[in-house]
């Protein structure tokens, strides 16, 4: 594999792999010196069209830690704010010798136009495009979960079995569509709860839930992924308030007490505190919210390797 | 001694002929200064293009209206009909005049303009309609197309003031609050790739309130561009009650689906959007059992920046004049689903009707002006050749079935062995 451009691409083998491997950086990160050599003399853009704080300082210390030279590129005061494309900027930083490009954009498939379209050619590693994907943030999911579940013991596991129910705003959700398709790759069975209004997959099989209430009780979860709701949807008449979306859809004590006794409780970030979750089961027994950025970390710097160590010391591995 | 004989030529119905052509018109063979083998060719009348985007004035880089007419010719056609979305905007008797002479300057084709419904496509104002029929230009069609006449009174008033010289109104069907930033159809592939859909009741909805509005007026209404089998129901329904409506469907909307918006290749970007497989059979049906009366390409060039790009900054369109004939070769004759003589219908005989074009869609008979082609069915050829000044091409990697081998526009060849003529020369 050159590129990490969706989950989607990522199959059972690969999938077990990257975790795998995700969980001997993660033992880096919990060493005192959090530093290994594979990347050095590597340099890395992250080249972000998007504000991001986690995901983009996730990826930088997974960088920084694989050893390898980072520039960050960030689209407000560059060439870009002077109405460069998309294409002049990946070539001008590919003639600068960039061995990859760790890309966040708001236009959907914009890794895959750097990967695909003919304009340079560097591995890509998607840190997010617009409604599209974002399958990094599948991969630490997925750990998150499988250490979650078997601890030490995680090694070589899938999510078999697993019932994962997303909550939200699915319709404009990356992360819901990443997840959709490693965790099913994984073995586990995803189902939806959103407003209607805010779900795309109609004609697909997956099961779906207008109403929270009953999908907790219907699919009994193990795991409750609960996505930020914007709310700026409100003026699309996604939903008519906050108030509404809260009572709805939102996550709080009552609900999460129905859940089954070991359910956990994951958001990919920023939350809307109030909103979709409150603070009381955000930070609650049941949340792993923090497990997930620190996994977060691990799970790049796996990607990175993965994709950018030659190929002879990944076959001596 | 005539200017050509062509010898050994198939017509439409089958029939074998020889036949002259002599100071513009279809003659008895004779002897002729120029003698053209047509055995293994089909002579069809002339195709007339109800939907082009020629992009003058304004937008030269993309397309010429002298560069346009070429690649018209090369796809068999005779004429076309100039979309007035240009720059300045073809809203008044005087851009209309000037784009039509162009045309014949160029001399490739007839280059028809159409006017403008609204004053600079804004949908607040109506144009001078009046003013464009009665110019030399003689505009009978009028469209905003690139955008919708969403606004239901100015719609009706649009029918009601062409219908008093009998212009038809071409709606573009886009219902736009239905549609705001919408990229792709909306269906299962946009949820999967997170980009904004495009609802086929966004379209329906407009052909559903403007055949009705062209009942109760009993004006002429055309629908550009069909792309949904919901549309496709509803002026099926609309023609059996003897509603005034004519429809068309593009080659790329009878030949791709919206898989092939998976890789975000921005040449699939078109308006209205690709649409699922159901749709498009019911379009080639629609096409078959005339529901649907013509193809028109909505050939529409846009320069190489603006499509090598993010699929969600790209401009909406796609070439279509060189492989017109060959999709409707494709679903017409070779899927044995219908006959040559309906692909002359809807390339030529129908939409001349439409346009009121009384030198066009004359059929290849003793007598009517020479505007016909003559293509070559068995020839297999790559879609990759092209020769419009933009290379949006979305058959680049189709082999197309066949090809236009020599065009003739008001006597003159304009394309001989697929080449395209250099007419001064010709002219002298």
């Amino acid at each position: 594999m050159k590129h990490l451009l969706s989950a989607k691409e990522i199959d059972h083998k690969l999938g077990i792999q990257l975790l795998d491997i995700a969980a001997g950086m993660a033992g880096v990160n919990s060493s005192d010196i959090k530093k290994i050599p594979t990347l050095r003399g590597k340099s890395i853009v992250n080249l972000f069209y998007e504000d991001s704080t986690r995901t983009r300082i996730s990826f930088e210390l997974a960088e920084k830690r694989l050893s390898a030279d980072v520039i960050n590129f960030a689209a407000k005061g560059s060439s870009v704010s002077k109405g460069e494309s998309l294409k002049d900027t990946a070539q001008t930083l590919s003639a600068m010798g960039a061995d990859a490009i760790v890309v966040r954009h708001f236009a959907s498939g914009a890794a895959e136009a750097l990967a695909h379209f003919g304009w340079i050619d560097v591995p890509i590693i998607n840190a997010g495009d617009g409604t599209h994907q974002h399958p990094t943030q599948a991969l630490l999911d997925a750990f998150t979960l499988r250490r979650h579940l078997f601890g030490s013991s995680e090694i070589g596991k899938d999510l078999k079995g697993i019932n994962v129910l997303i909550v939200g705003d699915i319709a404009h959700s990356r992360v819901a569509r990443s997840n959709r398709d490693l965790l099913r790759t994984l073995g586990a069975t995803v189902a939806f709860a959103a407003p209607v209004t805010l779900y795309p997959f109609n004609e697909d099989s997956n099961p779906f839930y207008s109403n929270l209430d009953e999908a907790i009780s219907d699919f009994q979860p193990d795991a409750v992924m609960m996505l930020r709701v914007q709310t700026e949807r409100m003026a699309g008449s996604y939903f008519p308030s906050e108030r509404e979306y809260a009572r709805m859809f939102g996550l709080n004590s009552e609900r999460a007490a129905q859940l089954s006794k070991n359910a956990v409780v994951l958001h990919p970030g920023p939350m809307n505190r109030g909103l979709e979750i409150t603070s009381e089961v955000a930070d609650g027994e049941r949340s792993l919210v923090l497990n997930q950025v620190s996994n977060g970390v691990s799970v790049r710097m796996a990607v990175l390797y993965h994709l950018l160590s030659s190929s002879e010391e990944l076959a001596n591995d | 001694m005539i200017d050509f004989l062509i010898k050994g030529a198939k017509l439409a119905s089958g029939e074998s002929i020889d036949f002259g052509i002599d100071s513009g018109f279809v003659v008895e063979p004779a002897t002729a200064r120029t003698n053209i083998d047509a055995s293994g060719l089909v002579a069809l009348s002339g195709f007339v293009d109800l939907h082009t985007h020629l992009r003058e004035p304004g937008f030269e880089h993309s397309e010429t209206i002298l560069s346009g007419s070429k690649v018209a010719a090369l796809g068999g056609f005779t004429a076309v009909h100039a979309m007035p979305n240009t720059n300045p905007v073809a809203d008044n008797a005087g851009v209309v005049e000037q784009v039509y002479l162009r045309g014949r300057q160029a001399g490739y084709v007839h280059v028809q303009p159409i006017g403008a419904v609204t004053v600079g496509l804004e949908g607040k104002q109506l144009s001078e309609m009046s003013s464009m029929a009665n110019s030399s230009a003689n505009v009978s069609m009028f469209s905003d197309d690139g955008k919708c006449v969403s606004d239901a009174l100015l719609m009706r008033r649009a029918l009601e003031y062409a219908r008093t010289f009998d212009a038809v109104i071409a709606q573009h069907a886009q219902e736009p609050r239905l549609t705001e930033n919408a990229q792709m159809n909306e269906g299962l592939v946009s949820a999967e790739l997170g980009l904004t859909g495009w609802p086929a009741v966004a379209e329906e909805a407009i052909i559903a309130r403007d055949v009705l509005l062209a009942e109760q007026i009993g004006a002429r209404l055309h629908i550009c561009h069909v792309s949904t089998a919901g549309s496709v129901e509803l002026i099926r329904w609309a023609k059996a009650k003897g509603i005034r409506v004519t429809a068309e469907v593009t080659p790329h909307h009878l030949m791709f689906t919206d898989e092939k918006a998976r890789g975000f290749q921005p040449v699939y970007k078109v308006n209205p959007p690709l649409r699922l497989n159901e749709d498009v059979l019911a379009l080639r049906e629609a096409l078959i059992d005339g529901t649907i009366d013509v193809i028109a390409t909505d050939h529409a060039p846009h320069t190489a920046e603006s499509k090598d790009c993010e699929w969600s900054l790209a401009a909406f369109g796609m070439l279509g004049l060189e492989a017109a004939a060959s999709i409707a070769q494709s679903v017409l004759v070779d899927s044995g689903a219908s006959t040559w003589e309906r692909l002359e219908q809807v390339l030529s005989i129908a939409p001349a009707r439409i346009a009121k074009l009384t030198n066009q869609g004359q059929g290849v008979a003793k007598g009517s002006p020479a505007n016909l082609t003559l293509l070559d069915p068995a020839a297999k050829r790559s879609g990759a050749i092209q020769h419009s000044k933009s290379s949006n091409n979305p058959y680049a990697s189709e082999t197309l079935s066949g090809q236009v081998i020599h065009t003739f526009y008001s006597g003159v060849q304009t394309v001989s062995n697929s080449e395209i003529q250099n007419l001064e020369t010709v002219i002298d």
